[in-house]
């Protein structure tokens, strides 16, 4: 049976990180990051790596990570998520990391990735649902030549791991290839181009089972993430409605305002249940086509409502720089994107589920 | 404390000293009750072992792997539900030991008489007026939306004992005799063309005052353990995917492609995910209740399926295309047993409807939500300190 609860552990993890994203990504530090030459914030990732050990929550301990699982993973994200913390902790220790652990020859590069000592990121394009075809590099004279877009964190990462026309997965150190940054939606997890002109690269395994793995897992664990943002958003309004005054009244006492955010409540809910049946479909192995399907076809329509709905709520303030609903919002329309649309997981489910199209 | 062990041997023991085979089936529930097997976490002579209401399911299942008969609770709902938690949390021991067994056996049906024409959503403010006269009340007024009224040897009532303070503090309640000559129960047809519910008039009604439920103007807190155990009963059923209103528009639409459209198949799709979403809630919601969290989700859940059923069932009168012009039997008919998804589509659309408004209308349970969960500020009130015989009506 799915567990669909927080245990005593997991929410002891959420305290911890959340402690931490307290004293260190505060919401105007963020901001101001944003637009500087460096979006990502390596001081936290070290603390979240380093320090907490978060990195490798999905290696097992035996080959250099903690051996925890999706579930513990799924509560890393919920709390960055809330935070919009610009850290490439979904991009490596989820995408990248998946895609290791379904390569034979990916051991040492693994254990490096699980240290969060080496960042690494998966050269498909973020909007791309798992099962979906990708775009790869061509493979000459066994190095690699050509362009992939829209890599979210390649600016942070240190290794690529890339597809080759010959069907195989590459890695692909950082200094073997150019970077250059696109202009983001979400400046918070910014996408890149990324050229290979004879670039170097060690092959890991085969590409397709890699990325479908890498995918599906990133897909389901988005919804927390997702759930994070949403949560934010509903809290910080609330908060925020029972402080503002207008006509002689707290906002967030007028019935019209009440019932949006009742509404926006229960979706919430919803989204809770679904992240974490997805977390843990994930985690068991049980059921997980459909788990993450489910969640994510629920998750990004609430996310960016809940972003929206607060953004509206707030009234002006909400609609400034300085304000960080706005930060919510971008990563919450990014995120709808990422890994499949919620129209990509119901065309999904429809197969799933025997639902067939006309 | 007794565990799951003592209970499975407690219940051999029952079946051994009244084989379900050769046993009437009311003899057997009622032996099942003064062995304390009835509702396990219910006190000790009172069909309980004070045991943990988790432990329940290990009786059922014992008595359910030998086809051990059951009160059919579905038939009996209203008692199970609603007046038993009310009884045992407020009754003297005569009442809890007058009422509670044959409540549970089944032998007597229990209606509820809560609503009124002029108190729906504001059910503080109703009307029915007893007055007190001698060692008995003689009961005055209307009641609406009963369910099983004309079956039920007993109802739950409250009544306007005291109208000249504000509205909740005057309100009293009663266990009523519904064999009064005073009760007249008239069916209440609905869209559907059914009876479900019922009108019931009650004209100089005699309730001797040991059937008073708690304190003479105590009835609207005493009232509240009746409500909220309503709207656990309501949103809390447990369901397998595809178990609740999506079930048959998912089955049609498998069997019947030539049904199918593009517009249909998104609509479709979107309102299963919701459907398994809510499911998942409910699941979630449950398994907080059996950890011992305290969750809110419950609130909700009322809330989530009202829609889902009028949505997904307003979806599936389209699907039929030619047939979803036809209805199956619009005649005037009184069933025991209501079934939101038996029938046809055409009553699973109408019989929706009345989803977001049984139980509390979905705007009332918003503002609860709002309130009690968000922590938003109160409606405004401007009824809280005037006297029930002043209000605006």
């Amino acid at each position: 049976m799915t567990d669909l609860l927080y245990s005593e552990e997991e929410e002891a993890l959420r305290a911890a990180v959340r402690d931490l994203l307290t004293d260190h990504c505060d919401a105007a530090g963020v901001i101001a990051r944003s637009e500087s030459d460096a979006p990502h914030d390596m001081e936290l990732w070290k603390l979240l790596a380093d320090g907490m050990g978060l990195a490798g929550l999905l290696v097992p301990e035996d080959r250099g990570g903690q051996g925890a699982s999706h579930r513990e993973a799924a509560v890393v994200l919920e709390e960055l998520g809330r935070a919009v913390a610009p850290v490439p902790y979904l991009t490596s220790a989820v995408v990248a990391t998946e895609a290791l652990l379904a390569c034979d020859d990916s051991a040492e590069l693994l254990a490096r990735l699980a240290s969060g000592r080496t960042i690494g990121a998966l050269a498909v394009a973020l909007h791309l649902a798992p099962g979906a075809a990708f775009p790869a590099v061509r493979l000459e004279d066994g190095v690699l030549h050509g362009e992939l877009t829209g890599i979210a964190d390649a600016s942070a990462a240190d290794v690529l791991l890339v597809p080759a026309d010959d069907g195989g997965l590459y890695a692909v150190e950082r200094d073997a290839v150019t970077v250059v940054p696109q202009v983001s939606l979400d400046l918070t997890r910014p996408v890149a181009r990324v050229r290979f002109e004879g670039a170097a690269g060690r092959r890991l395994g085969d590409a397709e089972p890699a990325a479908r793995r890498a995918l599906l897992s990133a897909a389901g664990l988005l919804a927390s993430e997702q759930l994070g943002l949403a949560d934010w958003s509903l809290t910080e309004t609330v908060r925020y409605l029972k402080e503002r005054k207008q006509f002689n009244r707290p906002v967030g006492g007028f019935q019209a305002l009440k019932h949006r955010l009742a509404q926006l409540w229960l979706e919430v809910a919803g989204l809770r249940a679904a992240a974490r049946g997805a977390a843990d479909a994930l985690a068991t192995g049980e059921d997980v086509d459909v788990a993450v399907a489910v969640a994510q076809a629920y998750a990004a329509p609430v996310a960016v409502r809940a972003a929206e709905e607060a953004l509206q709520l707030h009234g002006g303030i909400g609609m400034t720089w300085e304000h960080p609903v706005h930060l919510c919002l971008k990563r919450a329309k990014a995120d709808s994107l990422a890994y499949g649309t919620a129209g990509a997981h119901r065309g999904a489910l429809a197969e799933l589920v025997d639902l067939q199209a006309p | 404390m007794i565990d799951a062990m003592e209970l499975r041997s407690r219940t051999q023991e029952l079946l051994a000293t009244h084989p379900p085979a050769t046993t009437d089936r009311l003899d057997f529930l009622g032996a099942r009750f003064d062995a304390g097997l009835a509702w396990v976490h219910y006190p000790e002579g009172l069909g309980g072992l004070g045991a943990p209401r988790s432990l329940q399911a290990v009786v059922d299942a014992e008595l359910e792997a030998v086809g051990a008969p059951d009160n059919d609770p579905r038939r009996i709902g209203i008692g199970l539900g609603m007046a038993a938690p009310t009884i045992l949390g407020f009754g003297t021991e005569e009442q809890k030991r007058r009422y509670l067994r044959p409540l549970w056996t089944g032998e007597e049906v229990w209606c509820q008489l809560f609503s009124e024409p002029g108190a729906g959503s504001d059910l503080a403010a109703l009307g029915t007026r007893a007055v007190r006269d001698g060692e008995e009340w003689v009961v005055n007024g209307q009641k609406v939306w009963t369910s099983s009224a004309h079956l039920a040897r007993w109802a739950i009532l409250i009544a306007r004992t005291d109208p000249d303070v504000p509205k909740h503090r005057g309100i009293t309640y009663f266990i009523c005799d519904m064999t009064d000559p005073g009760v007249e129960v008239r069916p209440l047809r609905q869209i559907t063309g059914e009876a479900e519910f019922n009108e019931v008039f009650l004209t100089d009604v005699r309730i001797p005052d040991s059937r008073r439920l708690g304190g003479i103007g105590d009835g609207w807190r005493v009232a509240q353990t009746t409500l909220m155990n309503e709207r656990v009963s309501i949103g809390g059923m447990r369901l397998p995917r595809e178990g609740g209103m999506i079930g048959p528009v998912a089955k049609t639409w498998r069997e019947r492609p030539e049904l199918r459209t593009h517009d249909l198949h998104q609509r479709l799709l979107k309102l299963w995910v919701e459907a398994e979403v809510a499911r998942l809630t409910g699941e979630r919601l449950r398994q907080q209740l059996v950890a011992g969290q305290p969750g809110y989700e419950g609130s909700g859940m009322k809330l989530s399926f009202a829609r889902l059923n009028q949505e997904i069932s307003g979806l599936e009168v389209e699907l039929l295309g030619e047939e979803g012009l036809l209805y199956d039997d619009w005649t005037m008919r009184r069933p025991e047993l209501v079934d939101f998804t038996g029938r046809d589509a055409g009553y699973r659309y109408l019989r929706s409807k009345g989803n977001s408004i049984e139980g509390g209308t979905s705007e009332v349970l918003l503002n609860i939500v709002a309130e009690r969960v968000l922590g938003l500020p109160a409606e405004p009130r401007t009824d809280k300190d005037v006297a029930w015989k002043d209000l605006a009506r």
